[in-house]
Parts: structure tokens; C-alpha cells; sequence
């Protein structure tokens, strides 16, 4: 473990990705396959299977240090980061050892099987040989959530360095239904024919949100324009008779949308379609918190698939008789969807998301200000002669969002950050006027600098009222302008709204408390676009 | 227990205490004495202030009289100016009214100390800030027998522990020599009082020359001139040329890395001294290539190590996480209150050097 130790503590003391990049290397070209092929699946968001829980650990971690659960649990949130606390809080331990990463994946993997005392007993002999950086790695195999500024695509680069692949095609390979358990790394690497694999999915192409005016991009022409869709991107793959269901997550969705399971009447095999998955009224799309009902269930009960019934808003062909189309130009891969979507039935569970027509850049801008009013957030253009790259590239695909919707607000509550901002305060409660009174309505954690924060940090702890556990009644002083995308009503709330993505977007200094919004404008709001 | 009363446009809270005498009580101008008419590190401006040491959030600009050791005095004036100043040595006892009241080395940075304070018998230490393992160059921690005990406690939380420094020495040196063998220069970030010194003498000359920004130079005089010991530093002046001192370690406050002053050390590895880089979130907030966990205050086990040696019964919780950390020592069978948010206000710059 010494080794992977070695290559976190590296990867994570730097932000310059050619030196993560080379350090992932390195160790691609030295570790042995079992641990190079766990690295990859952890990379890739695979994980052990969970031999312990995570009350369990908190309970074992805070015996071993003699303190009570309470402190742990009162010390997790300001570390942000379970396994991390269990690591810095236990003891040190009392012998080292040096096993490979693929030993203790294969200890926990082993614990499922053995009874709880002794799970409790193994769980407690590793961390008395492991060091803090290996013990966090050891909890973080157990608790998941293994981010630790390796994306999946930086992992890809490094590893074709190391193997000297093709990037492209090793990041095709490295994707789908795999799991260190169901093959080597040989076979992962190796495997010819790559195809064999039905539910495999293409790389996701990600757009990058214009900055500039749309004129900075040239000709009109050269464009094609659709509306941003409020929904789940998703690749819906027919091959060998079956179907599969990839979000942009790289999630397998399959048996959240059976909706999809149709699709084989409706189209013919060997087809991938890249496109937006959305509740569907009809004739729109559902607000997002509909299609957010759905996305939190494993299996969706009847009624929700009466009232929420998705469709896929189709807008890129990516396979077609079981052949690659990504490196035709977008104009003909969207001419041979049209002619394989065109001849569908109104009730098939897909549609060829409509291209907007626009001859100048001024009447596009007309048309994105009107997003709304077709449950969209704005625009997608798309370069007509541009391939299907993977990742995230900037110049061929844009987002052209609307401007966010936004409320001027006062700060009620303030809560200590954590993790990356433990020492500071930066999660706010926020209130609008109803008449005399201030009424909570949001929770807003970003948007301010970190200079901000630290003003703010300094004022709250100056003009506290009242602590509430962690959470910190403030004098209302301070007026912010909230930014959302979306707005809805929610009987859960003492306001009974609810935004989404709400975020601080400026500190109004220039505000006066009695010039914050008020719950009626809220309502407004709320009426026109909710 | 808090009872708020209005006096003319300021109010003014009063701690209730339980015990006959209050020696020591929470103002909204900071730690006050009845008995003896004066505050200890008072934040607005008083007649008579007792001073812990010379950070920005314990000595504050505008009270009439000071009264500090001997060995804090130069940097407060240094800091603040032209201002009336008394000095005691460290355990000497000087009567101010009905109390009698000495200072003890607080091991936080070179002349800090806890204030002890005696009235009839009772006897109160308020704390300031403080770290109990020796580091080398400010006088050693001495735990002070109380009643009451005022305690800090920025890193009141069992995450925080610290190596043992002569580790973090070895492992700053290795950072500073890879970078000298690598062409590139090492920029360290710390507070000018207290942190910048204690890395000073952390660190091994024979490796490289050492330069210091102004803010730093500046308090390193101050400390040399009393004769605390510190390497030979080299003061980074606007005609100083990089290249002439390759393989360097510059010192200097977190707010010059990464600024226009920091670019003409040309290629360089970045790194930051404090407690808080413990913790990978803040660690990785700062964006520094190397978080160095060095703290002036107390770790976990230092605090509870303070506390079990002065024998109190009674303790104040202030800086930090107060409210977690009295609850702690209640469940241990301590007396334990959280000194309220008003009184226990943090200098953002001084909290986050740490
Ligand atoms: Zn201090
Ligand atoms: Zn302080």
C-alpha cells in the first residue's frame, strides 16, 4: 500500500495535471496488474463491495481512541470527510507492514462472509499498521466516494503514457460494465474485440458555456442551434436485441427508465442515440423535479410511470448498423437520425430533439430568451461540420445559457464550512420579507470568493444572537443576490418554494436590509416560471 | 448566566459567576478584573491593558497603559507604535488593586505568556494562546496551578495532533533540498510573528541561502536585537536579484504567495506552514504544492495535557470550537463554558495563520 500511499500524496500536493498525470504514470509502469487494475476501477468510480458499515466504523474508530461517538460525529462534518476524521482521530499505530493495495481490497472483500465481531477485529488490526495517509485510502475504500483529484480522463491519458495506447480508444475500452472481479488487466487492455461487450457506451462529448457573444463564432451557417434541456444526458444503446441506458455520469440506468425497453420495437439493433432524457407532458418536458423523483428510485412504482413518463430528446446518432459514426461530420450524422427517427409513431419513447432555425445571431438571441417558456435553459450550438470528440473540448460544441433568475435576499443563519473551508463559515440560510417578519426560504453554500468568505466569517462571529448546535443566528444585516435556474413549489418549505441550484451571486453592499425582496415578489416568480 | 443590561449606547454583558469571587469576567470589551481595574487583551480601547503577546487579535492599538513582560514589549512596540508600556518579568508578581497578577511563558512565540491572576486567595490564568511542547526558541510552556483556567482552544477537535517537529524539521528540509537540486526556489508562507521565527530555526543553512521578505526581517530584527537566535536571513529588497541566490528558501506572510512579489523567485515550489493544513480540504483550499501541519497553538492532546496541569476546576472555552470542546470537558468532570462569541473574536488573519 506504500506504493499507492506514495502516488495519492503526490497527486494530491499538486494542482498541475501533467505532474498527476506523470505520477499516475510511473506508477501504471511499476505496480503489479492486480493493484494496476483496481487503480483503474477506483479511478473509474468501482468500488469493493461495503463489508462494514459506515456507522459501524464510526463506532469501532471512536472506542479505539477513547473518545465518545459524539466527538466524532461533531468532528465529521468540520473534516468534511468521514474516512479522513477515522484517520486523523485513531491512534498511532503500533507495527507497520507494506501489502499491496489488491490485499487489503481483497481483505474487505473477505470480511462480508465472517461475523461482525470479527469483521470489527480485522477492520481494527489494519488500521494498527497502517500509517494516516494509508489508513484514510484503506476508510475510503470502505466508505466510497473515492474522489481525490483523479478524473477519470486524467486517469485514461496516464495510463495510455504508460501502455502507449491510443487515448481515444482506451478511454472506449476502459468504459461499460467491467469490474476487476469480471476481468484482468490484460483482458481489459488486450481484449480485441472490444465490440463484444453489447452495453458499452461512447465517451460523452461535453460542451463548454460561451463566454463570448455568438458572433465570435463565425457564420450562422456554420451552425446548428437546439434548446438546452433541463433533463439527464444520456446514451441509449440497442445491440444483440438488448438495451442499455448510460448518463452522462457513466451510470448504468437501465432499470430507472423502463420506458426504454420498448425501443426494440421501435428501432432497428446496432443503433447508440446520444441525447437528453426528460419527463415528458406530452407536448414538453416536465420541470427538472419532476424527473428528480424518478432518478432517486432503483425501481419507479406505477403511478410514477403514469405521471412521469420519460422520452429520450434524441440529438446525435452515434452507432448505425453497428458501425462508429463519430468521426462523420455532425450535419450527416443528424440527417441519417432524422431519416431513422422520422418514420417513428407519436408514442415511441424517443424523438429527434427539433433543430431551431435562425439566420442571424440576433434572431437566435430572440429565440434563447424564450427558453423558458419551453422548459429549456437556454441553447446548445453545435459546429455542422464537427466529429463527435470525447471529453470536454473547447470550440465545437457550446452551451449558451439564460441568464440566471435572481431574488435579493438577507442573511439569517450561518453554519461553519467544511472540508475545503473548515475554518470558515460558509453555509447560509437566507430570508425575504413577509410584511414584518423574515422569512427562510433558501440555503446557499458558494459563489463568494474566498476573500469573501473570510469577511463574512469575521462579521458572523461578531454579531451571533444565537447558536443552534452549529448553526449560528446572525444579526440581519447583510443582503445578497441569490442566483437559480429554476424555481417550484414545495409544501415542505416554510416559505413554500424551492430554487434550484441556488447560489450567491453578489454581496450587495449597496443594499439596504429593508431593500431585500419579499415573499409576494417570490411568488411572482414563481408563477411566471415555476 | 448571561444577563444583558443597557448602559448609554453600549451593552454591556456580565458572565455570571457562581463562585464568591469573580476574579476574572467576560465584558464586551473583552476579560475584565474587578478587583484590580484592568482587561487582558481587551479588543476595544481601556484604561489599563494586561498584554498575552503581540499578535493583531490579543494587542490591539488605543488602550492608555499597557502592562506585558519584558520579552513581549519590543514586538508590541514595534507593532503599534509609539504607546505607553510597562513591563514585568516572566513569575514576577505586581499588585494592581486587590489583585495580584504575574505572567507565565505560554510557549506560543517568543515572549508570550498566560496572565495569572490572584484576588483573596482565589487564583484565575487566562491563557492567551498557548502550545505546550518546547520549540526550540520561545521559553517553554509552564502550567500554572488555578482554580479557573481561560483556555484557547483553535484546535479543540481530537483530528488535530501534531508530529513532532524535529519530523516536520526533516521533512521541510527534504522539500527545501529536492527544490534547490531541482533549480527551483522554495517559498514559504507564515506569519511574520511567532511561525516565520520557528521555521527559521527549523531549518538546516548548510542547504541553501535564506531569504525573508520585509514583514518577516522586520520582526526578526526586533527578536535578534533581544537576543533570541536565528539563522543568517538575507531581506528580499526591490533590487534583489533571484539568480543570485540560487537553491534559496524564502520566507514570507501567506499573502505574498502567489503574488507579483512572488513571481521573481522565476520557477519555485510553494508551501504553507499551519495546523490547519492537517486537515486535506484546507490543505488543498490553499493551493500551496506542500502544506507543512506546524502549529503555535496547542494540539488536542496539548490542550487536555494544559488543562489536567493546572489542577482548574472550572474552564473557559475561547477561539475556536468552543462549543464542541466545552461539552467534551463536562463529560470529563470539568466545570466548562463557552466564553461568549462576542468576546471570543478571532483576527481572520491570525486564525487562518494558525
Ligand atoms: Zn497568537
Ligand atoms: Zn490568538
Amino acid at each position: 500500500m506504500k506504493d499507492f500511499a506514495a502516488l495519492f500524496t503526490t497527486v494530491d500536493q499538486t494542482t498541475k495535471t501533467s505532474l498527476k498525470t506523470k505520477a499516475l504514470a510511473a506508477f501504471f509502469n511499476t505496480a503489479s496488474d492486480d493493484d494496476k487494475l483496481w487503480t483503474i476501477a477506483l479511478f473509474s468510480g468501482r468500488r469493493p463491495k461495503r463489508a462494514v458499515t459506515t456507522t459501524q466504523l464510526r463506532e469501532w474508530a471512536a472506542e479505539v481512541s477513547g473518545i465518545p461517538l459524539w466527538l466524532l460525529e461533531e468532528s465529521y462534518p468540520i473534516v468534511g470527510d468521514l474516512a479522513e476524521t477515522i484517520a486523523l482521530t485513531l491512534p498511532p499505530p503500533s507495527r507497520e507492514s507494506d501489502l499491496p493495495l489488491t490485499h487489503w481490497i481483497t481483505e474487505l472483500k473477505s470480511l462480508a462472509a465472517l461475523d461482525i465481531e470479527v469483521r470489527k477485529a480485522r477492520i481494527l488490526d489494519a488500521w494498527d499498521q497502517l500509517d494516516p495517509t494509508e489508513r484514510f485510502l484503506f476508510n475510503k475504500l470502505i466508505t466510497g466516494g473515492f474522489r481525490i483529484g483523479v478524473s477519470q480522463k486524467l486517469m485514461t491519458r496516464a495510463l495510455a503514457q504508460a501502455t502507449q495506447q491510443d487515448e481515444a480508444s482506451l478511454a472506449h475500452r476502459l468504459m461499460g460494465g467491467w469490474t476487476p472481479e469480471t476481468t484482468t488487466f490484460h483482458d481489459l487492455m488486450e481484449a480485441e474485440d472490444v465490440e463484444a461487450d453489447e452495453s458499452r457506451p461512447y465517451p460523452f462529448y461535453l460542451a463548454y458555456q460561451l463566454e463570448d457573444r455568438p458572433a465570435a463564432l463565425g457564420s450562422p451557417e456554420d451552425w446548428q442551434a437546439e434548446w438546452k434541456w433541463d433533463g439527464i444526458r444520456g446514451q441509449v444503446i440497442l445491440r444483440n436485441g438488448t438495451h442499455h441506458v448510460w448518463s452522462r455520469g457513466e451510470e448504468l440506468m437501465t432499470d430507472r427508465f423502463p420506458e426504454f425497453a420498448r425501443l426494440i420495437d421501435f428501432l432497428p439493433d446496432g443503433i447508440v442515440l446520444d441525447g437528453e432524457i426528460v419527463a415528458w407532458d406530452g407536448a414538453q418536458p416536465f420541470p427538472f423535479n419532476t424527473l428528480q423523483a424518478r432518478i432517486g428510485r432503483k425501481t419507479v412504482p406505477k403511478k410514477l410511470l403514469k405521471d412521469a413518463p420519460v422520452i429520450l430528446l434524441a440529438y446525435d446518432l452515434l452507432e448505425h448498423d453497428g458501425e462508429d459514426l463519430r468521426n462523420l461530420p455532425l450535419k450527416e450524422r443528424r440527417s441519417r437520425m432524422d431519416a431513422v427517427l422520422e418514420t417513428l409513431s407519436a408514442d415511441a419513447p424517443v424523438k429527434a430533439a427539433p433543430p431551431l432555425p435562425f439566420d442571424t445571431w440576433d434572431t437566435l438571441a430572440k429565440t434563447r430568451a424564450t427558453a423558458r417558456d419551453h422548459r429549456a435553459e437556454g441553447l446548445m450550438l453545435k459546429r455542422k461540420d464537427s466529429p463527435y470528440l470525447s471529453g470536454r473540448k473547447k470550440g465545437d460544441w457550446w452551451k449558451w445559457k439564460l441568464d440566471p433568475l435572481t431574488v435579493d435576499a438577507v442573511m439569517i443563519y450561518a453554519q461553519q464550512g467544511h472540508g475545503r473551508r473548515a475554518n470558515l463559515f460558509t453555509d447560509f440560510t437566507f430570508a425575504v420579507w413577509d410584511g414584518n417578519d423574515l422569512v427562510p426560504f433558501t440555503k446557499a453554500y458558494s459563489g463568494l470568493t474566498d476573500d469573501e468568505f473570510r469577511k463574512i466569517t469575521a462579521w458572523v462571529r461578531k454579531n451571533t444572537q444565537q447558536r443552534f448546535g452549529p448553526v449560528r443566528q446572525v444579526t440581519p444585516h447583510h443582503v445578497f443576490e441569490i442566483a437559480f435556474e429554476g424555481i417550484h413549489a414545495s409544501p415542505r418549505h416554510k416559505s413554500g418554494i424551492a430554487l434550484r441550484f441556488p447560489r450567491m451571486s453578489r454581496w450587495r453592499h449597496d443594499k439596504p436590509l429593508e431593500e431585500a425582496n419579499t415573499l409576494d415578489d417570490l411568488r411572482e416568480i414563481l408563477h411566471s416560471y415555476g | 448566566m448571561i444577563t444583558q443590561h443597557p448602559t448609554g449606547d453600549m451593552t454591556v454583558l456580565t458572565y455570571l459567576c457562581f463562585m464568591p469571587n469573580c476574579v476574572l469576567t467576560f465584558t464586551d470589551r473583552g476579560i475584565y478584573c474587578p478587583a484590580g481595574d484592568f482587561y487582558v487583551d481587551p479588543w476595544r480601547p481601556v484604561d489599563r491593558a494586561l498584554i498575552t503577546h503581540g499578535h493583531a487579535d490579543h494587542a490591539r492599538p488605543g488602550h492608555r497603559r499597557y502592562l506585558c513582560t519584558d520579552a513581549c514589549a519590543p514586538v508590541m512596540q514595534h507593532r503599534l507604535g509609539n504607546i505607553s508600556v510597562e513591563t514585568v518579568k516572566f513569575g514576577e508578581t505586581r499588585r494592581l488593586g486587590d489583585a495580584s497578577v504575574s505572567f507565565h511563558p505560554a510557549g506560543h512565540l517568543p515572549g508570550s505568556a498566560q496572565i495569572r491572576v490572584e484576588v483573596a486567595g482565589e487564583v484565575w490564568v487566562a491563557s492567551g494562546d498557548y502550545k505546550v511542547v518546547p520549540d526550540g526558541i520561545s521559553e517553554p510552556f509552564e502550567p500554572v496551578r488555578c482554580h479557573s483556567f481561560i483556555t484557547e482552544c483553535t484546535f479543540g477537535l481530537p483530528v488535530f495532533k501534531w508530529d513532532d517537529q524535529s519530523d516536520v524539521a526533516r521533512d521541510l528540509n527534504a522539500w527545501w533540498g529536492k527544490n534547490a537540486r531541482e533549480g527551483k526556489a522554495s517559498i514559504l508562507g507564515a506569519y511574520s510573528l511567532g511561525k516565520a521565527q520557528r521555521l527559521l530555526s527549523m531549518l538546516d543553512p548548510e542547504i541553501g541561502p535564506i531569504l525573508t521578505h520585509g514583514a518577516v526581517e522586520n520582526t526578526n530584527d526586533v527578536l535578534r536585537q533581544q537576543g533570541y537566535h536565528l539563522p543568517d536571513t538575507i531581506h528580499v529588497t526591490p533590487d534583489l536579484k533571484a539568480k543570485d541566490h540560487p537553491g534559496a528558501l524564502v520566507i514570507a506572510p501567506p499573502s505574498a504567495l502567489g503574488s507579483q512579489w512572488g513571481r521573481r523567485f522565476g520557477p519555485s515550489s510553494t508551501a504553507f506552514a499551519s495546523g490547519w493544513m492537517r486537515l486535506r480540504g484546507v490543505r488543498r483550499r490553499r493551493a500551496a504544492d506542500r502544506g507543512f501541519v506546524i502549529s503555535d497553538h496547542a494540539d488536542w492532546d496539548g490542550l487536555m495535557q494544559a488543562i489536567r496541569e493546572t489542577n482548574a476546576e472550572n474552564i473557559y472555552a475561547t477561539h475556536g470550537y468552543t462549543d464542541i470542546f466545552a461539552r467534551w470537558l463536562n463529560s470529563q468532570g470539568y466545570n466548562a463554558e463557552v466564553v461568549p462569541t462576542e468576546f471570543g473574536g478571532e483576527d481572520d488573519e491570525a486564525a487562518d495563520a494558525a
